[in-house]
């Protein structure tokens, strides 16, 4: 049995660390990407400069999060041979192509378009620059389409046959793969995550300089914008989680149990449980604050249907509770702040007081991080949630990892963390540098102007070329 | 008309491992190189001449690696866990080097951290590289399709030959990159370090062909017996060549022709690596065909691939034609 320091243990904490860093880096340049999209667009149609120099002021924030998600990317791409050789072999027929159609459509997209939109603004002309950020957007989002129907492939299997070497692989067309149950509400959810992240983030920093000057013009523009998106956002994001859940309970039953942390069926609904800690030992829940009723009322949207219980189904197919049932909780705390946030910005508005109220202010820069939290909360629940298989029902976590012994991935797992926190520590906080500055009327493009090309500059012409 | 496609996908992936190996190798060369250069100028040409396109480059990585994952999925989890070390010490490296290009310009205090991150980052991924290489020549041990050996396995004197030989070979490459797109004492200088690396590159891989055939007895066969040889023979005579031609153009001083040779040199190489090795994926034990994914994945990437990758080359093309001319040192406020 696990003793906290078999292979398989450290190579699940070894993924768990290496994405769940990952994910903060797409999670904000999916939606900064969409953003500057946005602002660039805004500046085509008005000709208004503070749009362009808003780009320019997120244009280098975007430079520092983009290098650091790429870099983290290209880690998490060969985790699953070095960790996990036996998922690799047996679920590589069906998930690499869906992966490297990923790299082909979406990652080759993104870097490069990605040199055009950093570098060549004053190179190419605005619709030609402006094309490329587009495609940079685009693919930010191409890639979360492919790795998302991975992801959904493995909770909600479909589409595949078991061949004679075990493998999964394809059952003949590829739609019911890539279009799992799940894929639909797993998508969209992320998807509003990212922009909901990134509008909490640039409504935090808007909000802090307007603390300092109420009258800086880039403040307040960015902190319009993104107080709409929170608030147009967070109750779609409500409604997206909440048929989500609906169609997790479908196809996931026990994880659904293990969020709620109902151990014991109910055969005349369930009770919502608020607090408590689950404890999946004891089969029971300790200090349980619930109200009655109100858990099937959100799962059936029926006070008195029947709900199964975790004591339902086998004991060795229950996820962590504790773990589920807590980060879901911080996940949908979150969203609820979130949607209280844009409320209180759409008052502040309706009152014409949006730039003036200091306690919204205060709390959207309190909230800046909260998307960050809650969407490595999501994961967290997504995937322990689904725990003891990779390939749901089908293949066992502690049946899926590589030959290798214990000290090989212990001190692997110490390298990702000692050079994770120093250079992504490093990364934070020059982010967090360029995001205490305020945006000025004429903001530089990114430090860097690398390449001049020969003919353009008037100096050119001594070196030759 | 009965095309085999498993030939079909080891040329693709072969294709992008090329790819990778030539475009990252000269950033990774610059890499390399970096603290011979003077700080200020020289570095600031150095880095700027590959900042836009870095990121474009290292993703044929990604490609190689998750060509392999879904077209051969037990090569990919056979060589993974056999060079555990290596892939870690492979991707922890790219890390320090992919963060440097925007830290270093963001933290001028702590520039001289950055660029040493840079070069350490870029050195290791290369050697990393390189040691792969010879261990996956010298054999990976396999029983019931999966990876039977220990975590140490791979470390030879012949995979550290290899090594080395590639750290020298990507500095090469950067060097000769440099030549063409900086000028100057930049350029200068990289000349003069072209000169000895082009020497370096060439008794490397001189070492490693001598070496390669007495490793197991396949590679002899494919390269000594009759008609291969007379195919076979045909590297070495043009690996001469390319090599006069190309010390021949650094004393013309020529911008392009010593990069452009120093690819051909690579090529060479790269398809001598592929008649030691075809047809087996991870020797001496599995070949592409037992390797290979069933039909329906291979059919599925293919119609993407012809479709797909033709377009990323021409918006690659695009990019390095917007980055064109000289790098330039100014810009940076
Ligand atoms: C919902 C979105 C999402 C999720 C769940 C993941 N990623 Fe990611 N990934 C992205 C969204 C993204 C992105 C937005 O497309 C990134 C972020 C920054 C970037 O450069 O592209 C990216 C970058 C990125 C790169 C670098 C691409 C490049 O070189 O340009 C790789 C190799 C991966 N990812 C691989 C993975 C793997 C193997 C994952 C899971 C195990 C994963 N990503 C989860
Ligand atoms: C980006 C968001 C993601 C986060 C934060 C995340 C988080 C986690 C966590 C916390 C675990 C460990 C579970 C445990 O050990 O109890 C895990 C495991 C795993 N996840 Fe994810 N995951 C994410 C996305 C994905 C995606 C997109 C895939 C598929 C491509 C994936 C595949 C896996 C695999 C193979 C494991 C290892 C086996 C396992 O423990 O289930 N994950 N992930
Ligand atoms: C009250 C509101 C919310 C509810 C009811 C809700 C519900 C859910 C549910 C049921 C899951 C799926 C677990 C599974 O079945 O696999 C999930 C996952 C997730 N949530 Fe939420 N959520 C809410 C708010 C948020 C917010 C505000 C964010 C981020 C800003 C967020 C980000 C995520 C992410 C990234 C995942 C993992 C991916 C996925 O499975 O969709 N959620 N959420």
């Amino acid at each position: 049995m696990p003793d906290g320091f078999d292979a398989v243990t450290l190579a699940r904490a070894q993924f768990a660390f290496t994405i769940s860093f990952h994910f903060i880096f797409p999670a904000f340049s999916i939606g900064l990407a969409g953003y500057l999209w946005m602002l660039e667009a805004l500046w085509l149609k008005t000709g208004n400069g503070i749009y362009a120099n808003l780009y320019r002021y997120w244009l280098k924030i975007f430079a520092v999060v983009f290098g650091m998600g790429v870099v983290s990317g290209v880690v998490m791409s060969y985790q699953f041979g070095t960790n996990w050789s036996v998922f690799a072999t047996r679920a590589g027929p069906i998930v690499g192509p869906l992966m490297a159609y990923e790299v082909l459509t979406a990652f080759f997209l993104e870097a490069g378009f990605l040199g055009v939109m950093l570098f060549g603004i004053s190179k190419v002309g605005k619709r030609l620059h402006f094309f490329a950020t587009s495609m940079v957007a685009l693919g930010t989002l191409i890639s979360a389409t492919w790795i998302i129907a991975v992801n959904s492939w493995m909770q909600t299997p479909a589409g595949y046959a078991i061949n004679a070497k075990h493998q999964f692989v394809p059952a003949g067309s590829w739609l019911p793969i890539i279009f799992t149950a799940s894929f639909p509400y797993r998508l969209i959810h992320t998807v509003i995550a990212a922009y909901l992240t990134t509008a909490l983030a640039v409504g935090g920093v808007g909000a802090w300089h307007l603390i300092r000057d109420h009258a800086n013009p880039g403040a307040r523009r960015m902190f319009s914008m993104a107080m709409w998106m929170a608030a147009l956002a967070a109750p779609l994001q409500i409604l997206a989680g909440d048929a989500h859940g609906l169609n997790t309970l479908e196809h996931q039953p026990v994880k659904v149990l293990a969020m709620e942390g109902d151990y014991d069926p109910s055969p005349n609904g369930a009770p919502l449980v608020l607090f408590g800690l689950p404890s999946n030992d004891e089969g029971r829940i300790r200090y349980e604050v619930a109200v009655p009723h109100l858990g099937s009322l959100i799962l059936k949207h029926d006070a008195h249907a029947p709900l199964p219980g975790l004591k339902d189904f086998p004991k060795d197919q229950w996820p962590p509770t504790p773990i589920v049932f807590w980060s879901f909780r911080i996940m949908v705390a979150l969203g609820f702040s979130i949607l209280g946030l844009g409320l209180a910005s759409l008052l502040a508005r309706a009152r014409g007081k949006l730039y003036e109220w200091t306690w919204l202010h205060r709390a959207a820069v309190v909230m800046g991080p909260a998307g960050f939290i809650a969407v490595i909360a999501g994961w967290v629940t997504t995937e322990v949630g689904r725990q003891p298989f990779t390939v749901y029902g089908l293949l066992r976590t502690a049946d899926s990892h590589s030959p290798l012994a214990a000290p090989a991935i212990a001190i692997s797992l110490l390298a990702f963390i000692v050079v994770y926190f120093s250079a992504f520590g490093f990364g934070a906080y020059y982010l967090l540098r360029l995001m205490s500055r305020a945006p000025e009327a004429h903001e530089p493009e990114p430090a860097h102007i690398p390449q001049r090309a020969a003919g353009i500059t008037p100096a050119a012409g001594i070196g030759g070329s | 008309m009965n095309i085999d496609l498993t030939v079909v996908w080891i040329a693709i992936i072969g294709f992008a491992i090329f790819a990778y190996v030539v475009m990252d190798g000269f950033d990774l060369g610059i890499g390399i190189l970096f603290p011979g250069f003077a700080v200020g100028e020289e570095r600031d040409q150095a880095m700027n001449s590959i900042a836009p396109v870095w990121d474009g480059n290292e993703t044929w990585l990604v490609l190689g690696g998750g060509g392999l994952f879904a077209v051969f999925p037990l090569a990919y989890a056979i060589i993974l866990p056999a060079t555990y070390p290596l892939m870690i010490a492979m991707l922890l490296g790219l890390v320090f080097r992919g963060v440097a290009f925007e830290f270093r310009w963001r933290d001028p205090r702590h520039r001289p951290v950055w660029d040493l991150a840079f070069t350490v980052g870029s050195t290791t991924a290369a050697l990393a590289q390189g040691i792969t290489l010879g261990a996956i020549l010298q054999g990976i041990r396999v029983e019931h399709e999966a990876y039977a050996g220990g975590w140490l396995d791979w470390l030879s004197p012949f995979s550290l030959l290899t090594g080395v030989a590639v750290v020298i070979g990507y500095a090469l490459l950067g060097a000769t990159w440099l030549i063409w797109k900086t000028e100057g004492t930049s350029q200068a200088h990289a000349r003069r370090v072209a000169f000895w690396l082009g020497l370096a590159t060439l008794a490397a891989l001189a070492a490693v062909s001598a070496a390669t055939p007495f490793l197991e007895y396949g590679y002899w066969r494919r390269w000594f017996a009759m008609p291969g040889v007379l195919l076979t023979a045909q590297v070495p005579v043009l690996v001469i060549i390319c090599a006069a031609t190309f010390f021949w153009s650094l004393r013309r001083k020529s911008e392009l022709l010593p990069f452009a040779m120093s690819l051909v040199l690579f090529l060479l190489g790269f398809v001598g690596l592929g008649i030691s090795m075809f047809p087996y994926v991870v020797p001496p034990a599995v070949t592409i065909w037992d390797a290979a994914a069933p039909r329906e994945s291979q059919v599925f990437m293919l119609v993407g691939s012809v479709v797909i990758i033709p377009v990323i080359l021409a918006y690659t093309t695009w990019a390095y034609w917007i980055f064109r001319g000289k790098a330039g040192v100014h810009g940076y406020h």
